[in-house]
């Protein structure tokens, strides 16, 4: 640390706050990344037992109704926006350039400007919590016309959402153009690892989207203070415009979080089965095509909305269509298992567990799919079910993974590895006993959003509350490993995992803080496994 | 002593769970009856591809594991596999469709009405409007919210005090849509949910076979008071469909109220209560405090203790800075208006000693108009 602290001094870096401040390297900008999406992550995760702390029993219990609401939509905006979109940026940051011998990101400063915009971003949100009227309380979709009625709080989110939006278009920018122009002589994009691939759809899904739900917002925004009528239709307005515009965002936001998850796993699950990737390009074309089909199924969160018939049943089917390229996902991942030579270190453990619990989520989501039966379903606690099975085992677990798996690398020390597989046992136990009751509660009837239930719901409401805060705690868990790793944790070799055999494998742990500064010429088999590396040179 | 709340908790879980269902309400309603198989075929399908994933995961992890020492076998790419792993589950989406494909389009067959009622969603009611019959009413949450011993009522939460009345064998339309924001009207028994849009119509359907009381529940989030909008169906043989009818036109020519009665400050106070408890209250408290920082208090404030027109436009006409106060004079009539008025410039301890009659109201009206 000393000598790393001596050599940046004598390069005439920036250091202490203004290291950070003003940070232009990839990898100082991945750190802040992560460590704000991990204050993110405890943040949200607060407003989380708060919500479940209001549903332990029947009753009026801790929280006015109002703020009830405030924390869910909270909770939802504070998860998606601060803690696992910047988490997964981060990672990209760290990764991808060292994956694919990069110097750096394309835009070091560009990198910078959309990092610093998150922390205002995160403060607005929080600090809406204070403002008269409370923070919005519309829940985290913001639909119009509840948003039009909200005090500033509401103001103050879609700012937040417009700068986070910012942040986002700039680092998918940075992404496109750092994958397209700096991989290393020899790394072809057929060729390159598949984090670098899902890094790559995910950041033009981002710059698709992104600004169709600042105007979204805007026109939200507009309509509560310039008069204007998008959603009001005494003035020739549809409330149900905004649900088409937020959707079109919407969606596709779900493969926003969902694809770099894909990435992360399918570099793990090689690495501990000691195999290649089953069917590499198949798994590439798989995700270009749920990209694309991600456009063209957002109004499947809208059948109860009263659509058409031939509405209801086009998006019904592209809806359906989507489990096939995401069933070609698991089938290649478990065929990459299947007859290697696995061990079970944590970044494994939560892989498996994500393939398992990401397709239950998968599965409840075809039941969804089907939109006659959506009727029964949408709104109630079953969705609530569904998304979580969807985010937290598949995006949170994934970074879990990625995180016990790179930290190595970045840190240079290895971590606890059985604080890390109990984290992902507790994990794994508690997560199912939060989120699989909630499958019961919505069949039986129980709306999402609601601060107090009738009885008929007791059980699994409090068994759920339960889950929840056992799974809370024992993510301090990940945070104590995280902490007295960094001090104590045991020098980390080159290559910590046998079966490892990316780019990133190949320099020191940890990283250089100038990684590639010269390119080295890779031959490289599918999936970014390395077979030679001429060169290269890091400062 | 401790052994024995140990021993109540236990039971209480027990009760609770022997409580708990775990699937869809059963269905009261041919569609609900759909929606229901359709599920059930969807949880057979699902179950089995996640049983033959998980089987297919655990063998390999049994049996390809480093520590059994299985050496790994460096395959990869099959075009047959791929191509069946591509296909079949394809396949099996198609022959989920095919029933999927039927059933959307019988719930969106609403022609061939016996009855319409329109259903209006309000901030935090549902109003039943029986087109046909020329009456109406507005249901509101039974369910006393200050008092916690209320979670020991059988129906808490999920009672109103008006129901939704409808005979049965007979298909009813609804036409669904909202004043302020958007709600949603769901029962699941009767397989129906369907957002009730401010400024749009959206219509579905229904037919209850057996007579019986159906409970639903709002599940658009529609702000603060969200869980507190139930809905109560109550299907009823025709022949008492049309007792029920006959006594609702006789109430409602009863209930309406001669304009041009005046009204004591005692009567008006009454009434007024009650208008207030059923609209009002749930911003502004039952103890005009409001909440603070939300909902502006009521006692002691300038409008409700001095500045009696202004009092009449804002109930009249709504706020205009604050939008979450509607313009009460669309859904309440003057008698309402009066009365609620009157009440609040004399509850908790504003006491002015004035009232309003409904004729101030009406006068108030013209002058807008």
């Amino acid at each position: 640390m000393a000598a790393e602290e001596a050599h940046l001094a004598h390069h005439g870096y920036p250091h202490g706050w203004k290291r950070w401040l003003t940070a232009t390297n990839h990898k100082d900008i991945g750190t802040l990344y992560l460590w704000f999406s991990l204050a993110m992550f405890f943040s949200g995760g607060v407003f989380a037992l708060c919500i479940r702390a209001e549903l332990y029993r029947p009753g009026a219990l801790l929280f006015p109704s109002q703020q009830f609401n405030e924390f869910s939509t909270l909770h939802g905006l504070i998860m998606i926006f601060g803690a696992i979109m910047p988490a997964f940026t981060g990672l990209m940051n760290w990764m991808v350039p060292l994956m694919i011998g990069a110097p750096d990101m394309a835009f070091a400063r560009m990198n910078n400007w959309s990092f610093w915009l998150l922390p205002p971003a995160a403060l607005l949100l929080l600090a809406s919590l204070a403002v008269p009227g409370g923070a919005a309380a519309g829940g985290w979709t913001l639909y119009a016309p509840l948003s039009t009625q909200m005090g500033m709080g509401m103001d103050m989110t879609i700012f937040a959402i417009h700068m986070m939006g910012i942040s986002s278009i700039m680092g998918a920018i940075n992404i496109i153009v750092t994958v397209l122009n700096l991989r290393a002589p020899g790394m072809t994009l057929m060729k390159m690892p598949m984090f670098a691939w899902t890094s790559l759809i995910t950041a033009f899904l981002l710059i698709a989207v992104m600004p169709v739900l600042a105007g979204a917002v805007t026109m939200v925004l507009m309509d509560r203070h310039f008069g204007t009528h998008f959603f009001n239709a005494a003035g020739g307005g549809d409330p149900i415009l905004y649900q088409h515009v937020f959707w079109f965002f919407g969606h596709p936001e779900v493969y926003i979080m969902a694809l770099p998850a894909f990435g992360i796993v399918s570099q793990v699950i090689p690495s501990f089965s000691r195999k290649p990737l089953f069917g590499y390009q198949s798994m590439v074309y798989a995700t270009a095509s749920i990209a694309i089909l991600s456009f063209m199924v957002w109004a499947h969160h809208m059948f109860a909305t009263g659509l058409p018939a031939t509405v209801q049943l086009f998006f019904m089917y592209s809806t359906m269509l989507i489990a096939v390229p995401t069933g070609v996902k698991v089938f290649n991942w478990i065929a990459t298992m299947w007859q290697g030579a696995m061990t079970f270190e944590s970044p494994m453990l939560f892989s498996i567990g994500f393939i398992l619990l990401f397709t239950i989520g998968g599965l409840s989501g075809v039941t969804l799919s089907v939109a006659a039966l959506d009727i029964q379903l949408h709104g109630s606690y079953y969705v609530v079910a569904h998304f979580h099975y969807v985010l937290v085992a598949g995006a949170l677990f994934s970074l879990f993974a990625a995180i016990y798996y790179w930290f190595p690398k970045m840190t240079g020390k290895m971590h606890n590895e059985r604080l890390a597989k109990i984290h992902f046992w507790w994990s794994f136990v508690w997560f199912n006993m939060t989120f699989f009751p909630m499958h019961f509660l919505g069949l039986a009837g129980m709306p999402r959003r609601i601060p107090d239930y009738s009885i008929q719901f007791t059980f699994f409401n409090s068994v759920a509350s339960v889950g929840a805060f056992c799974f809370g705690l024992g993510q301090l868990l990940f945070l104590y490993n995280i902490l007295t790793s960094l001090r104590h944790g045991k020098p980390a070799p080159a290559r910590p995992w046998e079966g490892a055999n990316t780019l990133e494998w190949t320099v020191p742990s940890p990283a250089p803080y100038h990684s590639f500064v010269e390119a080295p010429r890779v031959g490289v088999i599918e999936n970014g496994v390395i077979e030679s590396v001429d060169g290269g040179k890091h400062g | 002593m401790s052994r024995m709340r140990a021993l109540m908790a236990v039971m209480c879980w027990a009760t609770a769970a022997s409580a708990a269902s775990l699937n869809l309400q059963s269905p009261a309603t041919p569609m609900a009856e759909q929606e229901y198989q359709l599920h059930t075929l969807l949880l057979v399908v699902t179950g089995v591809i996640f049983l033959a994933v998980l089987g297919a995961m655990l063998f390999a992890i049994v049996f390809h594991r480093k520590s059994a020492g299985h050496a790994a076998r460096q395959f990869h790419d099959n075009t047959v596999v791929e191509i069946a792993w591509t296909l079949i589950p394809f396949l099996i989406l198609v022959a989920i469709a095919i029933p999927a494909t039927r059933t959307v389009l019988a719930q969106k067959r609403t022609q061939d009405e016996d009855l319409t009622i329109k259903v209006t969603g309000y901030q935090w009611k549902w109003r039943y409007d029986y087109l046909e019959q020329g009456f109406g009413f507005v249901s509101h949450l039974a369910t006393p919210r200050n008092d916690p011993s209320a979670v020991n009522r059988p129906n808490y939460l999920l009672e109103v005090d008006r129901p939704l009345v409808v005979p049965t064998g007979k298909k009813i339309r609804l036409l669904l849509t909202a004043t302020d924001v958007i709600h949603s009207w769901w029962v699941p028994a009767l397989g129906v949910k369907q957002d009730a849009i401010p400024g749009f119509f959206r219509d579905t359907w229904f037919l209850i076979e057996r007579p019986g009381t159906y409970r639903g529940q709002c599940s658009e989030l529609c702000g603060k008071d969200h869980a507190y909008m139930p809905i109560v169906v109550v299907a009823e043989p025709p022949a008492e469909y049309e007792r029920w009818v006959a006594a609702q036109k006789q109430a409602a020519l009863a209930e309406a109220d001669n304009p041009d009665k005046v009204w004591t400050l005692a009567e008006l106070e009454k009434r007024g209560a009650q208008v207030y408890s059923q609209n009002c209250v749930a911003c502004h408290q039952a103890n005009g405090q409001g909440i603070p920082g939300n909902f502006p208090a009521l006692a002691g404030s300038p409008i409700t203790t001095h500045n009696k027109p202004a009092h009449i436009d804002i109930v009249l006409n709504g706020s205009k800075r604050n939008p979450t106060m509607p313009a009460w004079g669309k859904q309440l009539s003057d008698t309402e208006i009066a009365a609620v008025i009157t009440y609040e410039r004399n509850a908790w301890g504003n006491n002015t000693g004035e009232w309003v009659q409904p004729g101030e109201i009406r006068a108030a009206r013209a002058g807008k108009q």
